[in-house]
């Protein structure tokens, strides 16, 4: 029971981790702002939400456990928000979605003047 | 502003005392009652309390969305993961305006971050009966336009 208890919340340990790390490498390598969101969303949903599922398994299901549900809570419902303000503002902000070309990352546009 | 709203607030503050505390002696039970009655009373008095101050009305509905919701999340996890993971040249995004029949401001916000809380989609604007949305995949916001994420949240809301 245990065992396989902890087998399972080492699986979801280990994939939520390799969730993040894909997550920080698609922010890396997606080519424009508005592609690099989606990379973001892997960490906050798929990532966060493998990591929390294995911290409860490891509880013993008590208080512990609703609280990282709560977390969880609070993630799902925090995240989005903070990436609908972020992708608004670029929006307001100049950045086009419909010409991704125009917001290639390193094209000097987020560099200082002189 | 209805004292029901009001009620149903101080239910779920003291609700959150508990489990977060998980002591149970009188004394911090009755602080608890304290503390989650002045910040229903205090929210009252802000007029802060309504259907998007505290949206309870979408909580009914709620467990009968979320399975489906996270159902998609996982799916749109995967092919977000395989779009980092193959050529960038293989991208293919796309903005566009999705419809939102929500009748309420805590529906539309609903839709919104469902669609945001999906990786590869991201809600832009949101404004009453249309969202703008990006998406990674051009794929993914034709399956949006289809209509069944908006149709799912609308029923979440209820009839009114």
């Amino acid at each position: 029971m245990s065992a396989a208890l902890d087998i399972a919340s080492w699986v979801l340990l280990v994939g939520g981790a390799l969730l993040m790390t894909i997550g920080a490498l698609g922010l890396i390598r997606l080519p424009d702002f508005f592609t690099r969101l989606h990379a973001a969303g892997v960490v906050d949903t798929g990532g966060a939400g493998l990591l929390l599922l294995g911290m409860a398994l490891q509880t013993g299901f008590d208080l512990v456990t609703v609280k990282l549900v709560l977390i969880g809570l609070v993630l799902a419902l925090t995240a989005p928000t903070a990436s609908h303000a972020v992708a608004h503002s670029a929006l307001l902000g100049g950045l086009s979605p419909d010409d991704p070309s125009a917001n290639r990352a390193g094209d000097g546009r987020d560099e200082a003047p002189d | 502003m209805p004292p029901a709203r009001t009620f149903s607030l101080f239910v779920v503050l003291f609700g959150a005392w508990l489990l977060l505390s998980g002591h149970w002696d009188p004394f911090l039970l009755g602080c608890g009652a304290v503390s989650a009655a002045l910040v229903a009373a205090l929210a009252r008095r802000m007029g802060a309390i309504d259907g998007e101050g505290h949206p309870i009305q979408l909580a009914w509905r709620f467990p009968a969305y979320l399975p489906w919701l996270v159902w998609r999340i996982a799916l749109a996890n995967l092919a977000v993961v395989r779009a980092i993971l193959s050529p960038v040249a293989a991208l293919d995004p796309a903005a566009g305006w999705v419809d939102a029949n929500q009748k309420t401001t805590a529906g539309l916000v609903a839709f919104a971050n469902s669609i945001t809380l999906t990786p590869g989609t991201v809600s832009l604007t949101a404004l009453p009966g249309r969202i703008h949305v990006h998406a990674l995949a051009r794929g993914e916001l034709e399956e949006l336009k289809e209509g069944e994420m908006n149709g799912r949240v609308c029923a979440m809301e209820g009839r009114r």
